[in-house]
């Protein structure tokens, strides 16, 4: 990966060297076509092409805002209505990501979700301890932090 | 000023002012959702969630304000937006752990609390 970021590199400075004009705009005009070499020279060079990484954390990003914005709208009806919250409670997540980088990041995800909030990290890095204020189906919701958020980080960090 | 200039002035105010009070509105409803929840858990899921997008609009708005008014591209306001998202998560995290570990219990009906079970186990082993 740090081998095809350095082709990348070479290949905007030679862009700007050779069209003569030594700007900013130019060297992104060069490291674009960079991306586009090696796509099409994916199969010749060693190892994964980088970019679909830098996709993969761009949408990563792109469904936390999505989530902080539905969790928020999420508060306010629990916020506004008048009935008493439903069923609060602990349950557990069993974790399949495994370093501490990995479960930081889905901690805040599911921090910042509509309805959750990550209490604890048992000692073994094995399960999260999840506060949620309306439980209605453990294995539900489980299911869908699983799908969404811990596939989603697995594809970036792996 | 011409006609058109004056009419986009007004619509740019007009969002820039939308935008702040969108904020406003979300900080007020997480200051509501702190007095009226019943118990330390709950509280921090409205002091968390309502106050993300709360402070992030009003510094959105503030952000377009200087930029449109002044001309300044003020990045520190964006910044800040990023730095709010990482660090309020995290800090729920920690006065709710703090809380557990003091032995605050939660409200909680039809259901078990799993920590506690784990707690139990640990010190019992």
């Amino acid at each position: 990966m740090a081998f095809q970021i350095i082709i990348n590199l070479i290949v905007g400075f030679l862009w700007m060297f050779l069209s003569e004009s030594y700007t900013m705009p130019s060297f992104i005009t060069g490291f674009i076509f960079g991306i586009l070499l090696l796509f099409v020279l994916r199969r010749f060079i060693p190892g994964e092409f980088y970019f679909k990484k830098v996709l993969n954390i761009l949408k990563l990003t792109l469904v936390f805002i999505k989530e902080v914005i539905v969790s928020n709208i999420d508060m306010l009806k629990y916020i506004y209505s008048p009935k008493k919250i439903a069923e609060p409670g602990i349950f557990s997540l069993p974790l399949d990501v495994k370093s501490n980088w990995e479960i930081t990041i889905l901690a805040t995800l599911i921090s910042l979700t509509p309805g959750t909030l990550s209490v604890a990290v048992s000692e073994n890095n094995e399960t999260l301890f999840i506060h949620a204020m309306n439980i209605e189906d453990v294995n539900e919701s489980i299911r869908s932090i699983k799908d969404t958020f811990e596939k989603l980080i697995m594809e970036v960090t792996r | 000023m011409t006609e058109s200039e004056m009419l986009l002035h007004i619509i740019v105010n007009i969002i820039i002012i939308f935008t702040v009070l969108i904020g406003v509105f979300f900080v007020f409803s997480a200051t509501v959702g702190i007095i009226r929840f019943p118990d330390i858990y709950t509280k921090l899921h409205a002091a968390t969630k309502a106050s993300t997008l709360g402070l992030a609009g009003i510094l959105l708005g503030a952000f377009l304000f200087l930029y449109i008014q002044h001309g300044i591209v003020s990045g520190k306001l964006l910044l800040a937006i990023l730095f709010i998202m990482i660090t309020n998560p995290v800090s729920a995290h920690m006065i709710s752990r703090a809380a557990h570990a003091k032995g605050i219990k939660p409200v909680i009906r039809n259901r078990e609390d799993d920590f506690e079970q784990y707690k139990t186990k640990l010190t019992s082993e």
